[in-house]
């Protein structure tokens, strides 16, 4: 509208209209072209390529580095002395959710009596522990919120040997200078990772009583993991061997797309 | 600050689609009164429309990545609004919850005038206000939620991890119906109110007569 005057009189002074024209031009010109550029960048996230299956796997390729950036930052907010909050043991579910049986299927084998503990300390090098041998050492109890990366919780109850006990005990102490604990079911069907000072958190027990009573087998009997301060995905049931890497052992949810950390 | 808005409504978006795939997961919050149930968050249709159903890892995946920006967004904009002192045309006055009312009583068209404002009106104030500091809600509870371990204090501040969720549920049932009237609001502001957000300027025009022309929504003064 306003270009061919102002191509024959380049420095006539703009009237008011004019600017009011070319402002609006360059200011919608300016957001559409943000608004198409934001668009475009969503795409190209939305539709990026899925990570390389390996220790994690299953998320797109920039969210899990986002995941795992993040991870970093809140690693430095991780303190031994932020405890789970923890209730009176008259508020404790009666009935205690079972929500996955994956690596403890009723239809596999499995005998509790024979059951052992096997604690890798390295290849070749495996240190047999049995449920009694647990039970001799201090029992700690803990009744906190239980949570699942669904987005349920419930206070419940747990029993057992503090797995920071446990490594004191067993003279592993030099094993946790590494960087990662891993954890998996005698089948080898469910496993996790753990970062260590997860890991040696003082609320982290290895249980093998729920509620007073010894674990019955769909809460993992003999021996499971409580780690409060990681989502319910982490708590494996039924360990059948512990290990000790720093590297990232394999964990099961981290291989489908979840956060590797997974810290609360 | 124009900027921060049109930058925040992508992001809440995401957020907000991000957190309906966590969400799904474990759907188990609705309106219940006296054990009856009056309506489920959410209908199966809508979960079906919007592909929602099983996407919870990369509902999180998302959620804790657009997190950040939404957060600092936010900074940015409160930060702003503080220095520039633009806040005095934002926070509601000791009057604004009193006109409010008029305002209302206008816009439902029951009264005939309005009391009169500069850059917001009274109703105005308290609703911006109030979307702000729901956005700090979210970020609070959110990361009550995120990390109630570390963030136990929080946790705590927001009456503990369960009732957090609630909130963090609740307040995002706010921004869609803050986004619903918002909207109505701007159709019925008309085009030139509208051009206002995305140029930093209206044309007004000065009439001889002193006329009530106060439907002014200026972002002047932003360059």
């Amino acid at each position: 509208m306003s270009t061919p005057k102002k191509n024959k009189n380049p420095k006539k002074e703009l009237t008011v209209e004019q600017r009011i024209t070319r402002r609006n031009f360059i200011s919608f010109g300016a957001f559409a072209v943000l608004a198409a550029g934001a668009y475009e960048g969503w795409r190209l996230l939305y539709k990026s390529p899925e990570e390389a299956a390996g220790i994690t796997a299953g998320a797109r390729k920039p969210l899990r580095r986002a995941l795992n950036k993040t991870e970093l930052f809140f690693r430095r907010v991780f303190s031994d002395n932020h405890l789970v909050k923890t209730y009176p043991k008259s508020m404790a579910a009666k009935r205690v959710r079972v929500n996955s049986d994956i690596g403890i299927e009723t239809n596999k084998k499995f005998d509790p009596a024979t059951w052992k503990l096997q604690v890798i300390k390295k290849p070749g090098d495996v240190l047999q522990v049995t449920l009694d041998d647990l039970k001799k050492l201090p029992k700690t109890e803990i009744v906190f919120d239980f949570k699942c990366v669904e987005g349920w919780d419930q206070i419940q109850h747990w029993g057992g040997v503090k797995f920071s006990d446990f490594i004191s005990h067993y003279g592993l102490t030099d094993l946790t200078k590494m960087q990662y604990v891993g954890m998996e079911t005698p089948d080898k069907g469910y496993y996790v990772g753990l970062d260590m000072p997860s890991a040696m958190h003082p609320q982290t027990i290895l249980a093998y009583e729920v509620n007073d009573k010894p674990l019955p087998l769909e809460h993992g009997a003999p021996l499971r993991l409580i780690v409060t301060v990681k989502y319910g995905i982490k708590n494996l049931k039924r360990i059948g061997a512990i290990s000790f890497s720093n590297n990232r052992p394999r964990d099961y949810w981290a291989e489908q797309g979840y956060d590797y950390y997974s810290g609360l | 600050m124009r900027w921060c808005h049109w930058v925040n409504f992508p992001i809440l978006t995401i957020m907000i689609w991000s957190g309906m795939l966590i969400y799904w997961a474990n759907d188990e919050y609705s309106v219940t009164i006296f054990g009856h149930t009056f309506f489920r968050f959410f209908p199966d249709w809508f979960y079906n429309t919007l592909k929602i159903p099983h996407r919870l890892s990369e509902g999180m995946a998302f959620h804790f990545l657009f997190m950040w920006f939404f957060t600092l967004n936010g900074i940015l904009y409160v930060l702003y609004t503080a220095i520039s002192g633009e806040w005095r045309e934002l926070v509601p006055k000791r009057n604004s919850f009193k006109e409010a009312w008029l305002v209302l009583l206008h816009d439902l068209h029951i009264r005939k005038t309005a009391p009169p404002q500069n850059k917001y009106n009274a109703a105005q104030r308290i609703a911006y206000t109030a979307i702000i500091l729901m956005g700090v809600g979210s970020v609070v509870t959110g990361l009550a939620i995120y990390k109630p371990v570390q963030f136990y204090y929080l946790a705590w501040l927001c009456g503990g991890y369960h009732f957090a969720r609630i909130l963090h549920f609740a307040l995002t049932l706010g921004y869609v119906f803050f986004f619903v009237i918002h909207v109505v609001q701007v159709i019925l502001a008309g085009w030139k109110n509208f051009s206002s957000v995305i140029s930093g300027f209206e044309v007004v025009n000065e009439s001889p007569k002193p006329v009530t022309q106060i439907a002014k929504h200026e972002h002047a003064e932003e360059k």
